[in-house]
Formats: structure tokens, sequence, C-alpha cells
């Protein structure tokens, strides 16, 4: 039986705005496996807290309960709910991606620079990173006269091709996709598709954020679903199911 | 009018308050050396801290030689030379370098090269060569605690943008003993490499800023350049490249001052007169052989 | 990535203070002047480390001491208690115990400071190729030629025009002063650079644009930097890591992404919500 790259037991998430004094909670009780080679979907209505566990596992929120074990490619055991932020920056450069709805860079650095850059990063020659990034924005069909610009003027559609190219072209060994094909047209959709169908055959571990329940089905190896918080208060026996898709 | 004054003019008490810092200014090669400099019976910057330390350091047995630029007879020169005549009885005075232990001078080392048993007295304007790079004069004591003188490179490095050499014409900044970087007056740069292993004690007096300091015998003496622009002297090659001579001895190997005509060309003599006398004597003597 | 810095405890009072000084002020007493002495707390207790190549960001409104870490770490101002550590791969050096020539070696050839206004950190009264030549003289660079290469390579990495490095900074915009003021840090290629509100008051283009090269020379060289600013934006495009200051104390500390986007404390909280 396989180890999970990523165990999450009993993760919750939730926010204290002191101005307000309120708390407002956002996952609860959130128990995932992730493996290498296989994609888990993360399902649910909006609220559920969805995005919360990605970050949470990203670290850009802090965990409020539980754990995230996690497996570098060393076999150690990690929790990341707990981890120091120089360990949580190592693994962000080596080993775990991040891509999400919003893209931050530099206005002069060109969109070739900013999808090699985590390759950069990780010590690979700028000329072999700049290939990898040129290979992987020609799959996703972005037009090659943007690839000297910077993304910071780019469409929604453009920027999210950008994010989607750098997560990707990193192979991490966990790749953490927040509604990869949200503002994509069909055919590049189907392009992305093809490409996390690829890095999965190389063993990349990812858990995924799908808005469509037909992507889920065509991608997901695994199914969590989420439910907002308010409703998992009554329903905790059934706030998760774990299917898996044989 | 009668002399009722102490021998040196100053009492010996001012002398040895004299004498201790110039003791000081030796051990501790191109430092500054406060000292409570006196009023003299005649105007800061008329050479008061030269005089200070020709006064301390003079006995009965003294030849005194007194020059200004060179000159002998400049009204300077022979207005200290008569005072010190006057305050200080018995002691010889002479124009001939070759006789004096003790030599006065403003702006000029003479160009026959010192001996050991002879002290030469630099009388200052500005002593300290970094008051042209900070005000603050806390700062500068700091600085030249640390040996901190980039800055006055960085002048170095603007003069060579600017006019493709070091222009500084006098008080070329000198490191002493490889630590502290003097002004040496204003002599002229043909005079720097004169201090540098000098077998005669130089003594550097300023009355307005009292301070004085020493470079002692056979001491480093390091005009401050990069290692790719060194430090030059001063030129005197004419247009076709031929070293100039003295108009008036001859000589080809001292530093000339430029002079106008009545009908604008112009005249170079030597600035040393007593080099110049000299120069002339033996050529005579030479030629009357 | 080898630890170059080690902060603890960094304190600096300004005043004679009194044993009441500490527990009267900070963010919860929402002042930094002791009401019993009158002595300013400008910084209390500030502790970090910071690694090779790492950017680091010190956030908070003015009076919040963020400058006066830096001013303290580029032995600007002497704190009044507390101690640094600067770990080079040979040495170690105990920087608030080093003599008054070792600390101006650290601070000539190993720091670099890029101060808000250029006037701190530029000699104006000399041409922006002499400020360079000024940190290269200050270690012992002694050739006019390659002292001159240097700047013009500086410069031109910094993209300041070369037909222009023998006028006085004084003639320039403030953008290329700040240029001019990041070649003259980078002179001596040190391992630690401060950046004390770098393109406050700039254009933002022209901001945008002093950001990229930072981040450029960052990755060129992996300099280790401080980034002290109250600008939110810098903070996110350049830092990895952050701290938060409030009157003189670190109120909360972490993953620059996670301090925008999940404040902890409720100072954070205000300031990245008044940024949006």
């Amino acid at each position: 039986m396989q180890t999970p790259i990523l165990k999450i037991n009993g993760f919750a998430k939730h926010f204290t705005l002191h101005e307000q004094g309120k708390q407002i909670p956002s996952s609860h009780n959130v128990n995932l496996e992730v493996y290498a080679g296989e994609l888990t979907a993360l399902i649910g209505p909006t609220g559920a807290g969805k995005s919360s566990v990605l970050k949470g596992i990203y670290r850009t929120y802090l965990p409020s309960a539980g754990e995230i074990l996690y497996r570098d490619r060393h076999g150690e055991l990690v929790d990341l709910a707990q981890a120091d932020e120089y360990r949580m920056l190592q693994l962000r450069h080596e080993e775990i991606g991040f891509v999400t709805q919003f893209l931050f860079c530099l206005p002069r650095q060109s969109t070739l620079d900013v999808v090699a850059h985590p390759l950069v990063v990780r010590g690979e020659s700028r000329e072999s990173a700049r290939n990898k990034a040129a290979e992987m924005l020609a799959a996703l069909n972005l037009p090659e006269r943007l690839w000297s610009i910077s993304p910071a003027t780019f469409s929604g559609g453009e920027k999210q091709r950008v994010n989607l190219a750098r997560g990707l072209v990193a192979k991490p060994r966990l790749l953490l996709l927040d509604e990869p094909t949200a503002s994509l047209d069909p055919v590049t959709a189907e392009r992305v598709i093809g490409i996390i169908e690829g890095i999965k055959q190389e063993g990349v571990a990812m858990l995924a954020i799908f808005h469509h329940p037909e992507l889920t089905h065509r991608l997901g190896d695994r199914v969590v679903e989420l439910t907002p918080p308010s409703a998992s208060l009554t329903t905790q026996a059934i706030d998760q199911q774990e299917k898996v898709y044989a | 009018m009668s002399v009722t004054y102490n021998f040196g003019f100053m009492d010996e008490h001012a002398k040895k308050e004299v004498r201790r810092s110039i003791l000081k200014a030796i051990s501790i090669p191109g430092y500054q050396v406060p000292y409570s400099s006196r009023e003299m019976p005649m105007g800061r910057g008329f050479g008061t801290g030269g005089l200070q330390i020709t006064l301390s350091l003079i006995g009965a047995d003294e030849t005194l030689k007194v020059i200004d630029q060179g000159s002998d007879d400049s009204v300077n020169a022979v207005n200290l030379r008569q005072f010190v005549e006057l305050t200080c009885p018995g002691v010889n005075t002479t124009t001939h370098l070759n006789e004096a232990t003790l030599i006065q001078s403003r702006h000029r080392i003479p160009e026959v090269p010192l001996t050991p048993n002879q002290t030469l007295v630099l009388q200052v304007p500005y002593p300290d060569p970094l008051v042209v790079v900070e005000p603050s004069e806390d700062k500068r004591k700091v600085m030249h605690g640390e040996a901190d003188y980039a800055r006055l490179l960085v002048k170095l490095y603007e003069d060579i943008v600017k006019f493709d050499e070091i222009t500084i014409s006098h008080r070329y900044p000198t490191r002493i003993n490889g630590h502290y970087v003097i002004d040496p007056s204003p002599i002229p740069r043909w005079d720097v490499p004169k201090l540098h292993n000098s077998p005669a004690l130089i003594l550097f007096g300023a009355g307005r800023e009292k301070k004085i300091y020493a470079v002692p015998p056979h001491t480093k003496a390091e005009p401050l350049a990069f290692d790719d622009v060194p430090f030059r002297v001063e030129s005197f090659n004419d247009a076709q490249g031929n070293r100039r001579p003295c108009e008036r001895c001859g000589a080809t190997d001292s530093f000339l001052d430029e002079y106008i005509n009545e009908d604008g060309s112009k005249r170079y003599q030597c600035s040393d007169s007593d080099y110049c006398d000299t120069v002339l004597a033996e050529t005579k003597e030479a030629a009357n052989a | 990535m080898r630890k170059i810095l080690e902060v603890r405890n960094l304190s600096k009072i300004y005043g004679k203070g009194c044993p009441r000084c500490i527990e009267s002020t900070g963010p919860e007493a929402d002042t930094n002047m002791c009401p019993h002495c009158g002595s300013v707390v400008a910084i209390h207790d500030v502790s970090f480390d910071l690694h090779e190549g790492e950017i680091l960001g010190l956030m908070g409104e003015s009076g919040s001491g963020k400058s006066t870490v830096v001013k303290n770490l580029y032995f600007d101002q002497t704190p009044t208690s507390g101690s640094a550590r600067f770990i080079e791969e040979d040495a170690k050096h105990e920087m608030f115990n080093l003599n008054a020539a070792q600390q101006r070696r650290l601070r000539n050839q190993r720091f670099g400071m890029v101060y808000q206004n250029p006037h701190l950190g530029l000699n104006f009264g000399i041409s922006s190729g002499g400020n360079i030549a000024e940190r290269l003289l200050m270690s012992d660079v002694s050739h006019y030629g390659e002292i001159r290469e240097r700047a013009k390579e500086l410069l031109s990495r910094t993209e300041v025009l070369l037909s222009r490095m023998d006028e006085s900074p004084a003639a320039f915009s403030g953008g290329m002063q700040q240029r001019v003021q990041i070649a003259k840090a980078l002179a001596t290629n040190p391992p630690l650079l401060y950046l004390d509100e770098v393109t406050t008051g700039l254009d933002l283009s022209v901001q945008a644009r002093i950001l990229d090269l930072i981040l450029e020379i960052q990755q060129e060289r992996n300099t280790a930097m401080i980034v002290v600013t109250h600008d939110l934006g810098v903070i996110r495009l350049l830092t990895g890591r952050a701290l938060v200051m409030k009157y003189g104390r670190v109120i909360e500390s972490g993953l620059t992404d996670q301090i925008l986007e999940d404040p902890q404390h409720a100072y954070t909280q205000r300031l990245v919500a008044s940024a949006l």
C-alpha cells in the first residue's frame, strides 16, 4: 500500500477579526490524503473553505487546528501547520507549487522569466529554464508575441495561463491548484487537462479545486467534499465523503 | 630698544610646553598635537607657529636660517630673523644652508638635501588635510585615528576625471609612516619627496590653528596617489620638452619661479636664492680656474 | 541557505530611560514615549534572523521603529542594548562589540545602505562616479583605472546614463539619485543590503522600475536584504518574510503572503485592510 505524500487530519481554519470582534469559520474538520501520481479533488459549495485548505497547506493561512503531514523527498515527515518559516520557504522553492487565481509580478519581468523563475530558483540555468517555460507557454496557447512582455497588463485568461505555466513547468512534488481552468476558453482548458494528466503520469501529486463536476470526474482519483461550516456543525458525521474512483 | 625679554622671548614654561608637544609629535609621526599657541608680537599668519617652535628649540650655540618662499631676504624672513636676533642674544644667523643648524621656512624645503644635524621648521597655515572633505573637527579626529582617508583620494579621483591629472599644486596630502596623512604646509609638489626618509628632523607649526606635527628623521612620507596614476612633481620643460634652466645661475635641477618681464615674456629663476647664489659662485669659480 | 545575521533583543531608547519605560510604552500603551521620564523607546526587544539571499521586510507606520532597526545595524546609531551577529563563511562578528575601525570595515565592505533621502547616502559635492569611487577607496582599491571601470559597470547595471557619471547627483531626478545610491551600495558587492524606504516619494512607474532592479540584483548576486517600508505593495513584491512593527515592538512576523492574507494581530489587520 502506497503512503500518502500529504495527509491532513482535522484541519480547521477560522479568522479572528479583532476590529469587528468576530470569529469567522472557514474550513472545519478537513481530513484528506494526496498520493504521488494522483489528483485529489476538493469540491463543495462556495464558502465551504476549499481555498482555505490549499492556503493552509501553503501556509498563506495559518491553520487554526489539525495536522498537515507532508512527506518530503527525503522521506521526512513535516507538519506544515507547525513548520518554521524557513522550512516552508524551502519547500515552496523545491517541492510544493501553488497555482492561484491571482498573479503578483513585477512590471518589467517578461512573461518568459516569470514562468521560468521557479526553475531558476531551484538552480536550473536561465537558458534551460526559459526553454521549458517557452514550451509550456506554447502548450497553453499563449501567443508568442506576449512572451517578452510583462504579464501585469494581461487579461484574466492570459494571466491565468501564465500562472498555470509557472506552476506546471516546475513539476513540484505536490501541486496545489485553485480552479485551474476557471477563466479559460474550452480549447485551452482541454490543453490544461492534458498537461495535468501528463504530469500526473510523471508522478506529481495534486490537490485541486474544480468548479465543474465534469472535471472532477475526469481528473480526480479521489474526491473530498467540504460543506460550509454552519451546516457542518449539525452534520459532522457526513461532512466529508471520500470516494475513490478506481 | 633694550632687551628685557627672557631669552627666546617666551618664558621657560611656555617653551617647555612647546617642547613637550614637539616630543609627542615626533613620537607619533604625522599626528597633529594641540598646543597652547601663544600671542607673538606679530599677527597670526605671519609664521607664529613656526616661530614658537624655533624659539623653543633655539640655544646660544645654534645657527639659524630663515627663508620665505625660498628667499632669505623677503620681508617676512628678514623680520623673523631680526626678531630672533633681538630676543636670543648670542645666536648666529646665516643665509647659507650648510652653516645652519636650525632652518625656519615658509613654503619651501631647501634644494640641497638636509643633514642629520639640521632641523627644519615649516610654517603652516592649515594643518589638517581633511578640512577640505569634512567640516567637523570631531569627525576629522576619528578619521585620522582610523586612517580613514578615502575621501581625500576621492578628491584626487575627481581631479583626474576633470583634468586627466592630479592638479594639487601645493599642500599635497602625504601619508607619514603608513598612518597619518598630513598637510605638509604650502610647499610645492617638488618638495614633497624631500620629506621621505629625510635625515633631518622636520617640524610643522600652525600658530593660528594651534597644532604641531612632525616628520621625524628617516620616516616614510608617501604622497597619496593611485597605483596607476602615480604622484608627479612639477615639470619645468619648455614647449620642446627641454628642461628650462634658471636664467640666473643656469641650474637645471631646481624649483623655478616664473616671472613676467616688462615686455610680457616669461623668465624662470631658482626659487631657492641661497642655492642660486651657490651655483652661480661655483660656476664663476670653475670659469676662473 | 546559510544564516548571515542574527539579531537578538535589540533596543534603542532616546533619553535617559527609567525602570518604567518598557512597561509604559508599546502597542498596548499606544505610545513610544515613556510618560514617567519622557524617553522615547524607539525599538525594544527586536529579534530576527536573516539568511543568505533572503529579503526580509520591516513594515509599520512612521514612528514604529523600523528605520531605527537598520540604522543600528548599519552603525548609524548605537543600540541601548541587545546583540547582532553577522556571520561570514569564515568569521563571526558580534557587531556591537567591535571597535570603531572594525565596524567601519563591515559598514564599508560587507554592508550597503540605500536611504530614502539621497542626501544621506550620496555626497552631492562630488560626481556620481566619485560617490562610487569613495566606497571602493574605502575598501582599499587604489587603482584609478579599476575604480573607473567598476563605477561604469555599476552605473550601467543600475541604468544610470554613463554620459552623466561625472556629473553631481544633485542634477539628477529622484529615481536616478536612487539608482546612483544603489550602485554605490553595491560597489563592494556586499552580502547584506539595507533599503530604507527607497521608493517612497517616487513616481509609481519609477518605483516599479527600482523594485525590478532590486529584485534582479538579489537574484544575480544572492544579496540578502532588509527592506524597510510602509508600503504593503513593496513588501508583497520584494519580501519572503516580514516583521510588523508598532511603537518599537515587533507585533507580528511570518511569511509575507501569510501576513498580508491572514494577519493575526488587530493592528496588522487594520493596516492590511486600510491598504486594500
